[in-house]
């Protein structure tokens, strides 16, 4: 039963990433950069969940692993070639690493210790990366590609030209169809379609740690784990897998980052990122599959699209009222948007902490539910 | 030594900001077992109640004096603050000595802010899961920063301390060192002095008033005081007024050393938090500890001398990770913190 | 759905220059006009891309202010500002080759992660041709490298650091900004009649690139004049109390201490200098003196009475009194209330050069546009004669020393001109160590 929801799931998510350029056209979300952030800060938000969601350990430093996977695939495309592939790899295999010590460390602790001990950690890696570590990171202005890096695999391109980040040839940046479907532009990149095939396997491989004795044990950690303790099982190899497994996750997607923005930047390691992946996923619903993903597109939505709507677009909206109630609508709403985007993101983040514990996933189940009624199985063709 | 003696100096008065918070966030733990992300919001609000009373003195009466212009060439605005005009000499006095103002004005208005987070927010996450708690603090956090930075700007808006208690003294002098060699800020030592006071004021509430002993047994055993018939949960109420006061107040008098801006409160926060920890979660006295010695270190960590001698054995930046460094190692060998119990919030 | 309907009714209905907020994607590959973003309609669209949260923020909301303005004065209305007292009159006020002027607005939170998300969103959603903004180098220089790569051009904002347009200078981007090796070189014979040729210098530095290139600039164009530098203390970043770095000056034998701070660190570090009674103490038989190399006036405002007769230097101030200074601050004031800052100046020029450039060459097509800017030469935006060089794409002018006034007589009057120092004395050769390693690579047409 299980088995074929989960398949249904993975079919629909498939779907609907695939489909994104065209889904996302009507809200002013559908352009190359945006989706991108969609699907790599999903992966994000995925990884954290495998951590969070299921063994309850909340970490605030894995914005750590993900600056070091952008750190590590930007130095294979300033040393060895522009191909994506070689890049990804590095950045998961550092940042597992990274997240190994780190993990080791900071798992010897739970609770709040343990998210201090996170924060901690990554901070020192922050002020490291912005100061003193500035020779492998170009600190401040961030490590970026240079004319005269050497790309020992590559073939020399044009004179005076950075080549672009590709995957055997396919360039990241470049947009392959341009359709016109509804009245609108759509721009199917390719960049989007590689970050998209990623999400769509790490969403795969979420689903099956979910399912696994390993995923069940991870989650009665999270129940109890004194008495898992007092049965003689030792819980700390199972903590640790998930924490390098979800740091894996977070250097794909810095990995990812980097591939389709060949730029590192040592603020991807602040605690306020980590902070923010946290959000993604309490939003979203914790510990459910599809949780996370909807965080993640719901923020980058707001941080990317409200901070844009400034008091003339906002003119433009109500401009078909009178003009005394036009100004007094711009001015109720302005504060809200444009440069006031934090307040409220804040605000709807508080919301949902009060009103849905379970995120928006759950808030869906309950509008679901009441649709049809107390029909309470309908309702639950959700993750759990 | 004069060296040594100014590094203790600063220490000590980072200290005093560090354990003012701390004390608070440990009262808020202790009382409620709650994790207040907000308590560094709450330092910042306190230092905006200083910027609100100085521009509410400030509101002035504009005339216009046709003799001088302005930038553009008009005449110029000449503003008269209204104190001034109501109270004369007072008046003045008033604009003077506006951050004591505005710790008389904080003291209720924090208070008041403490009461409504309580009340109209934490209250309903006493019997949720600590991270919801971190969360929903979080995010008010945001919120109350944004609404800062929408009505003050971003810029940070200096405070001054009055005439009095602005410049240096000789400190070495005052402790029989030659002169010259010790000089430092007078508001500091203000702050310092304050400091004292407030958190020796609030152990002497908890230790020697009959609310401050129902409060500490409410600490040890919430339900055995309950169960005694009586009201705790009002004194828990009034206690998280208290922490936010001693935050807010901490804030106020902060503003002459760092002109306020509205992150502030996010940058004392992580820090305020190391020090719960290394004091031990829950204990006060190990809260106002850790703050000093904390203080002190990270002092001691910035002098070049010592920044040099650590660069050279290969951990160079000492003072930007000092503080972290910290946390990990007391997380690492001694959980419990200095003075904390073991086995706190360890689930 | 309905608002984006309204949206586009009201764009059309309005017709004043409106941001294409939630408009749809415009196409932007190199397409018939063989370049990214080629406007096709009426209009064309400027992206204006500054810090609107983060420390920054009031810094970015007045050069949003200036762009306003400059937006309006392209396109006609108003008083036409600097277009009046621009040396190149191809400006008509008819916006730009006959389009009318459009922009987008965003947010860079001071972050380079968050700056270049939101310049992609204009260069890929909003069809913008033109980028510009900005109120720090490390962003400045990221977003360039991106406008670089996408093929649009990129005008900075407020960005002081020599690797603008040392290192990481790029053939698509522009600085009109001044920067550290040029506040050192206007500092040091300001700094030499004030206080002497003898002085020992202590050096306060913000640990990371911007702070390193003007602490290096300031010590070398300093000693040259015979001044010693004992130490160079590194400063966290994230740092907000200053004292324990403040201290040891205090016993180090250093007669002036110099702040390479920005923004909030400089404001709490001379804050904390000035408390700890710095300025009142004889070293040496002589008076103890603060600098600060980059002034702005909101610093200035935050740092408060603090800055009284301290030294730094800045882009431009409004109390200059050429045409163009008065034109601009008259035209801002009339609109604002206030006068601008030199984030706004700074801007506001960058808007006008880069629609005069694209008048020059008759296209928006950045290597014309490139190639137009390159080595142009102008007056009558503020600085005096200017020169925007073509090896390094940055402008060479006059630089401003000033001190902190001792009686303001208002909120914006903190800062008081001491020198303007002539172009001649702060140019450097291309290829001055202080700006190696980098090139410019070839224009991109995207």
């Amino acid at each position: 039963m299980t088995l074929m929801r989960d398949r249904t799931l993975l079919i629909i998510f498939t779907l609907f990433v695939l489909a994104a350029p065209l889904i996302f056209a009507p809200t002013g979300a559908a352009y190359p950069d945006l989706l991108q952030r969609f699907a790599i800060y999903g992966i994000f938000a995925i990884g954290f969940n495998i951590l969070f969601g299921l063994t309850g350990y909340l970490s605030f430093g894995h914005a750590a692993f993900l600056g070091v996977g952008s750190y590590a695939a930007v130095w294979m495309f300033k040393l060895l070639s522009m191909n994506i592939l070689p890049a990804l790899l590095l950045s998961v295999l550092i940042a597992g690493l990274f997240s190994l010590v780190v993990g080791y460390i900071s798992l010897r602790r739970s609770g709040i210790y343990f998210s201090i001990l996170t924060l901690a950690l990554a901070q020192m890696s922050y002020v490291l990366a912005y100061s003193v570590l500035t020779p492998l990171t170009n600190g401040e202005t961030g490590l970026q590609l240079r004319l005269d890096d050497p790309r020992i695999l590559d073939a020399a391109g044009p004179e005076g030209f950075l080549p672009s980040t590709n995957l055997f040839g396919l360039e990241m940046r470049e947009v392959f169809w341009s359709p016109t479907v509804f009245g609108y532009d759509l721009q199917f990149n390719w960049g989007y379609y590689v970050s998209a095939v990623m999400l769509i396997l790490s969403f795969w491989i979420s689903i099956r740690i979910f399912r696994s004795p390993f995923g069940l044990m991870l989650r009665a950690i999270k129940t109890n784990q004194t008495r898992l303790k007092y049965t003689g099982v030792s819980t700390r190899p199972y903590t640790l897998a998930a924490f390098v497994i979800s740091g894996m996750f977070a250097g794909l997607a810095g990995g990812l980052l980097a591939s389709m923005d060949p730029l590192a930047g040592a603020e991807r390691m602040q605690w306020t990122v980590g902070g923010e992946v946290v959000l993604m996923v309490v939003l979203g619903g914790m510990g459910t599959l599809i949780g996370p993903v909807l965080g993640a597109v719901f923020i980058k939505y707001f941080e990317n699209i409200f901070s844009k709507i400034n008091d003339s677009v906002l003119q433009g909206w109500f401009a078909f009222m009178p003009g005394w109630l036009d100004n007094f609508f711009v001015t109720i709403v302005s504060p809200f948007v444009g440069k006031g985007w934090g307040l409220t993101l804040g605000a709807l983040f508080m919301i949902v902490v009060i009103f849905l514990p379970g995120g928006l996933v759950d808030g869906a189940k309950r509008i679901g539910r009441k649709i049809t009624g107390a029909d309470r199985r309908a309702a639950k063709v959700e993750s759990k | 030594m004069d060296a040594i003696l100014l590094q203790v100096l600063n220490g000590i008065d980072k200290g005093s900001a560090y354990a003012l918070i701390a004390l608070g966030l440990t009262l808020i733990f202790g009382t409620l077992g709650v994790v207040n992300f907000a308590h560094g919001a709450l330092f910042m609000l306190g230092a905006f109640v200083a910027v609100t009373v100085g521009k509410i003195l400030d509101i002035s009466k504009i005339t216009i004096d046709p003799e001088r212009l302005d930038f553009l060439g008009n005449p110029a605005k000449i503003r008269t603050p209204y104190v001034t005009e109501w109270f004369g000499d007072f008046g003045y006095w008033l604009i003077e000595w506006s951050v004591l103002v505005s710790v008389v004005v904080a003291i209720p208005v924090m208070v008041l802010i403490g009461i409504i987070m309580e009340r109209g927010l934490i209250k309903h996450f006493y019997n949720r899961p600590h991270a919801d708690q971190i969360l929903v603090t979080f995010g008010l956090a945001i919120v109350l920063q944004n609404i800062i930075k929408a009505v003050y700007g971003a810029n940070p808006i200096p405070q001054s301390a009055p005439d009095l208690l602005q410049g240096s003294v000789d400190f070495g002098v005052l402790v029989g060192m030659t002169k010259d060699t010790v000089i430092y800020p007078l508001w500091r030592l203000v702050y310092f002095i304050f400091s004292m006071v407030l958190i020796g004021g609030v152990f002497a509430f908890l230790r020697f008033t009959t609310f401050g002993m129902v409060v500490r047994a409410g600490m040890a055993d919430r339900e055995t005081v309950g169960l005694l018939g009586i009201n705790i949960d009002r004194r828990f109420t009034i206690m998280f007024g208290v922490a936010a006061a001693v935050a807010g107040l901490a804030g106020v008098m902060y503003t002459p050393i760092s002109p306020p801006n509205y992150p502030m409160g996010m940058d004392f926060l992580v820090l305020s938090f190391v020090v719960v920890v290394v004091g031990g979660m829950g204990s006060l006295p190990g809260a106002v500890l850790a703050g000093f010695l904390l203080g002190i270190i990270e002092s001691f960590a910035s002098m070049p001398l010592i920044k040099d001698a650590i660069a050279a054995i290969g951990l160079p930046a000492i003072d930007q990770i000092i503080i972290y460094l910290i946390a990990v190692i007391v997380l690492l060998v001694r959980p419990r913190g200095l003075m904390g119990k073991t086995g706190i919030m360890e689930e | 759905m309905s608002r984006l309907i309204m949206n586009r009714r009201g764009l059309l209905k309005t017709g004043a220059a409106v941001g294409a907020g939630m408009a749809m994607p415009t196409v932007l590959t190199a397409g018939g006009h063989g370049y990214a973003n080629a406007p096709t309609g009426s209009t064309v669209t400027l992206g204006f891309n500054v810090p609107q949260s983060g420390p920054y923020a009031d810094e970015g909301a007045d050069e949003l202010r200036a762009y306003y303005l400059a937006v309006k004065h392209l396109n006609g209305e108003g008083d036409g500002g600097m277009m009046n007292t621009f040396s190149s009159k191809e400006l008509q006020g008819t916006g730009i080759l006959g389009r009318k002027v459009e922009y987008v607005t965003g947010d860079t939170q001071t972050k380079s992660d968050a700056a270049r998300a939101s310049a992609q969103s204009m260069i890929q959603k909003d069809g913008a041709v033109m980028i510009t903004g900005g109120s720090s180098s490390g962003v400045a220089v990221a977003v360039q490298a991106l406008c670089q790569e996408a093929g649009i051009i990129f005008m900075a904002g407020l960005t002081h650091s020599n690797d603008t347009t040392g290192k990481d200078k790029k053939a698509n981007g522009f600085r009109h900004f001044f920067n550290s090796y040029m506040s050192g070189a206007a500092l040091a014979p300001v700094l030499e009649n004030a206080y002497g040729n003898d002085r020992v210098a202590y050096h306060l530095t913000a640990d990371y690139n911007w702070g390193w290139t003007t602490q290096e600039s300031v010590q070398a164009a300093t000693e040259a004049k015979g001044w010693t530098t004992v130490a160079n203390v590194l400063t966290p970043l994230t740092a907000t109390d200053f004292s324990s770095y403040i201290a040891p000056v205090l016993n180090s034998g250093a007669d002036v201490l110099v702040l390479n701070h920005y923004g909030g660190n400089m404001i709490n570090s001379l804050t904390s200098a000035v408390q700890f009674g710095l300025r009142d103490k004889l070293v040496n038989d002589k008076n103890f003196e603060i600098v600060v190399p980059l002034y702005s006036r909101l610093m200035a405002r935050g740092a408060g009475e603090n800055v009284k007769g301290i030294y730094g230097s800045t882009n431009w101030h409004w109390s200059l009194q050429d045409e163009g200074s008065k034109a601009f601050v008259q035209s801002f004031g009339e609109e604002y209330g206030f006068p601008p800052s030199q984030a706004a100046h700074t801007v506001y020029c960058q808007t006008l050069l880069y629609a005069d450039a694209c008048e020059r060459a008759g296209t928006h097509q950045p290597c014309a546009v490139v190639e137009a800017l390159e080595g142009f030469d102008f007056d009558g935006l503020g600085n005096g004669p200017t020169h925007y060089r073509a090896e390094d794409h940055q402008c060479f002018k006059d630089v401003l020393v000033v001190r902190g006034k001792e009686n303001p007589t208002s909120e914006f009057d903190l800062l008081e001109i001491v020198e303007v120092t002539p172009r001649a004395q702060v140019e450097y050769p291309a290829d001055h160590p202080m700006f190696a390693g980098g090139a410019l690579g070839n224009c991109n047409n995207g």
